[in-house]
């Protein structure tokens, strides 16, 4: 468990510094190797595609964008829905039931069709795509946050706090939210690949980062186009995708388990 | 005739000893008790009979049952000896009876596991069990399940379950700790009543339960079986120190002394006092009904009384966590309104609370510097940081922890350690009233004697008040100068200690002195003295509340409600008090 931490970790470092050894840039194409399969010779370690591009490059800015684009929409989606779900939770009553209808009708809308109905009608750019991963995660976090927050309230910690005086600010900042911190921690390594997957999908359909800038999906849309002839153009960036995506995943349940230790049963 | 014999039994998990090398025997239709604080591993001496443990545990040693080997033997092996030869009773019977099952179900599957009987025969022999454990309307609880039984008659239908395959021996592994204390006696005698020649072997940390039901005992210390014999002579005669120190550490209700009652000015009053809820189904639940009580200055002032009895809602209505419905406090002459954050800072700080379970009160993710310092923040915000953790030291010291302590998490303290810190949080702020909520239920023994007497000492040191509520009449007779009993959230007597304990003028305040164990094999345990449990809150009976089960209810009980009335020095709300010989 812990191990999947390590090893993005080494991914993250790769995907930064890998390219500054490698002789080649993301974009130049070079039409005397198109398709090198991936050798030492010419230093095309991941091999190149159709348009003579290093891939090794291609598939580390891949990464570097499918990342960001994921814990951005994450952080996105942790910070409305931490304080969206944390306020609708601790005031409780009318303003609680109004909050969540709110959620509850946002969850009606299908975001995907509604995501690429925005790529279309706008012109394609990143902010475009955090907004859309990160409205969708947040309603998940928001219930999430809501429901602890409701049965933390009860506790009768707060409730010492309250006699004691201190302020609701105070008790949602200091003895609420450092409490719910366990499961929004587990929630967010689960939310990121959530988030990369979307963009995986969306680079997939072509509605994702744009040309020569690239992420693991598009690298996947395009190496299925050539997967008879250069299988590697597929393989590589889709294993490093499964590979990432399940770390994260067990990374969560490691994280669960650092939380659990501190909560009394 | 030998039916059990342990030989240096040995629990481990991974580096830690729970179970130390404990031999003892268990004859043929007798009854052991095994008594300890927490901790001491007497629960998993227990589990480890039947096989229980969790899978992480390492065993040792021998168990004999009729010289037949326990120990490594596999789970089928042990499923024939389980119910049948050897059954269990836990403390929560919510958690042992299965919520989805219906009652008669469920007592069924025992006797279809075991091949003993099946259809109609089943149904009949499981009808008779329930009859005989004293359900009432038995073919009605047959087909019910669980969550629609009172506390007292799922453990009824526990002890059922554990003896329906009519086992040899019978472990009860606190059989009654999470119940009333007039349910308590009765299950006791439940118990006693129908093992017939089934051996018992009960597990307790309370000294009063095995005193006059067990013939032997075994005392457990850390691990270790530290001193066993016949229950008159471990008590009159304890070999060990640690034996000693329990029979100290064990509160009586029948003798000891009292502290006399204060007289001062009032500090903390509630006048005419109801609280409501309004349950999940939109019923409205009356917590408390027009209860006027006064607390004066320098006084501990015990509001004892069984679950559902308001003593709980009337002090957290009181302290604004929960609206009053109607009535009022006041306090030092100024009334008390609105719910807590609308309050003035310096009532607040005069008014403070100290919770039952000392690990739910502490907010898991602070250390106990800032936990005990927070007060200081909204009340002297003037302070630095320095003067904060100078104060905070002080008073750490003042309820017996050092700084070592300072750095930890809530979840690196004992039980007892913990509610010292929670005591110290309250005490900051000097307060004048300081209002314990079974502060020391949740205690073993001699760590409730040292927080009691933290709480004297504070007392003595700054004229504190405090409201003590309890359930435990022997800790209250100690503790209190004054006692206000409640039942289904009314007032029912109020009076000071000595003229409760000795002249007790209410039958229900008589019923829960008779059915507070006694740790002293001399004195007799008296049958239960009240029949049936606290009825619900939904549905409380006309007239007075405790007609119910009151052996002195007569045509006028059921009609009208009694108010208290002054009867020579209590005040007692009862139509027939001063009539009747309690």
């Amino acid at each position: 468990m812990k191990k999947s931490g390590y090893i993005l970790l080494f991914i993250l470092v790769l995907a930064i510094v890998g390219p500054i050894f490698s002789p080649h840039d993301y974009q130049s194409t070079n039409f005397d190797a198109i398709l090198v399969s991936p050798s030492f010779s010419g230093m095309h370690l991941f091999g190149t595609d159709n348009l003579g591009r290093d891939l090794f490059v291609r598939t580390m800015l891949g990464i570097r964008i499918t990342l960001l684009v994921a814990i951005v929409a994450s952080l996105v989606s942790l910070i409305i829905g931490v304080t969206y779900g944390a306020v609708a939770g601790y005031i409780g009553g009318r303003v609680d039931a109004v909050m969540m209808r709110f959620v509850d009708t946002l969850y009606a809308l299908p975001f995907i069709f509604l995501v690429i109905l925005l790529m279309v009608a706008f012109e394609r750019n990143f902010l475009l795509i955090f907004i859309a991963i990160g409205a969708i995660n947040w309603l998940d976090m928001a219930r999430i946050v809501r429901g602890q927050t409701i049965s933390l309230r009860e506790r009768e910690f707060v409730d010492a706090a309250r006699l004691s005086g201190v302020s609701s600010a105070r008790i949602i900042f200091r003895h609420i939210a450092p409490n719910l911190l366990g499961i929004v921690t587990v929630y967010v390594t689960l939310t990121i690949p959530q988030a990369i997957l979307v963009e995986s999908f969306l680079s997939f359909l072509g509605l994702g980062v744009q040309e020569p800038q690239t992420s693991l999906g598009s690298l996947v849309d395009s190496g299925v186009n050539q997967m008879e002839g250069a299988s590697w153009m597929l393989l590589i960036p889709a294993a490093l995708l499964a590979l990432i995506l399940m770390c994260f995943n067990f990374l969560g349940d490691a994280l669960r388990d650092f939380f659990d230790a501190r909560q009394a049963p | 005739m030998t039916l059990l014999k342990v030989n240096d039994l040995t629990v481990r998990y991974g580096d830690s000893v729970v179970v130390d090398a404990v031999s003892f025997v268990v004859n043929r239709g007798e009854s052991v008790g095994i008594v300890g604080e927490s901790g001491s591993g007497k629960s998993q001496t227990a589990l480890s009979l039947l096989g229980l443990l969790p899978r992480n545990a390492a065993m040792s040693g021998s168990i004999r049952l009729d010289g037949v080997e326990l120990i490594n033997m596999s789970d089928d092996q042990l499923d024939e000896y389980r119910a049948m030869r050897i059954s269990i009773v836990f403390q929560d019977p919510m958690q042992a009876l299965n919520p989805y099952l219906r009652v008669g179900d469920q007592l069924r599957q025992i006797l279809l596991q075991h091949e003993i009987a099946a259809g109609k025969e089943a149904d009949a022999k499981v009808l008779e069990m329930l009859k005989r454990v004293g359900l009432p309307d038995p073919e009605r609880q047959f087909r019910a399940f669980s969550h629609e039984l009172s506390g007292g008659m799922r453990q009824r239908v526990m002890i059922a379950s554990a003896l329906i395959c009519e086992p040899d021996l019978l472990i009860a592994d606190e059989p009654t700790t999470a119940l009333d204390v007039t349910v308590q006696a009765q299950i006791l005698d439940l118990l006693e009543e129908l093992r017939d020649d089934t051996a018992l072997l009960l597990i307790t940390h309370d000294l009063g339960i095995v005193a006059g039901r067990c013939e032997r005992l075994l005392v457990f210390d850390e691990g270790r079986l530290v001193e066993s014999g016949a229950t008159t002579s471990v008590f009159s005669s304890p070999e060990t120190a640690h034996m000693r120190k329990l029979l100290d550490a064990a509160p009586r209700v029948d003798r000891g002394e009292m502290r006399s009652a204060v007289k001062g000015k009032t500090v903390l009053g509630v006048d005419h006092a109801s609280v409501s809820y309004r349950d999940a189904a939109k019923q409205t639940l009356v917590a408390v009904t027009d209860v006027s009580l006064s607390l004066r200055e320098a006084e501990t002032l015990a509001i004892v009384g069984e679950s559902g009895s308001g003593k709980s809602s009337l002090v957290r209505a009181l302290l604004g966590l929960i609206p009053m419905r109607a009535g009022k406090a006041v306090y030092a002459g100024e009334p008390l309104e609105g719910p807590v954050r609308s309050r003035a800072t310096s009532t607040l700080r005069d008014l403070q609370l100290v919770f039952q379970d000392p690990v739910g009160a502490l907010n898991p993710q602070m250390r106990v510097q800032t936990i005990i310092g927070e007060p200081l923040l909204v009340h002297e915000p003037a302070m630095t940081e320095g003067q904060r953790k100078e104060k905070v030291l002080s008073i750490l010291k003042k309820v017996g922890l050092d700084e070592n302590q300072l750095r930890r998490f809530p979840h690196q303290l004992s039980g007892g350690q913990a509610q010292r810190v929670a005591i110290a949080r309250a005490l900051i702020l000097e307060p004048r009233v300081l209002i314990c909520d079974e502060a020391v239920a949740a205690l073993d023994g001699s760590v409730r004697i040292q927080v009691l007497d933290l709480l004297k000492d504070a007392q003595r040191d700054t004229g504190l008040s405090v409201i003590f509520i309890s359930h435990d009449l022997a800790v209250v007779r100690s503790v209190s100068h004054r006692v206000a009993v409640m039942y289904l959230g009314q007032l029912v007597e109020v009076a000071d200690t000595a003229h409760i304990f000795s002249s007790p003028r209410h039958p229900y305040t008589r019923a829960l002195i008779d059915a507070s164990p006694i740790p002293d094999p001399i004195v007799a345990p008296a049958a239960a003295p009240l029949k049936g449990e606290v009825p619900s809150l939904l549905t409380p009976p006309s007239g007075c509340v405790f007609h119910p089960r009151c052996v002195f209810a007569e045509g006028n009980c059921s009609v009208k409600r009694p108010s208290l009335r002054d009867l020579e020095s209590s005040r007692v709300a009862c139509h027939r008090a001063g009539e009747i010989e309690l």
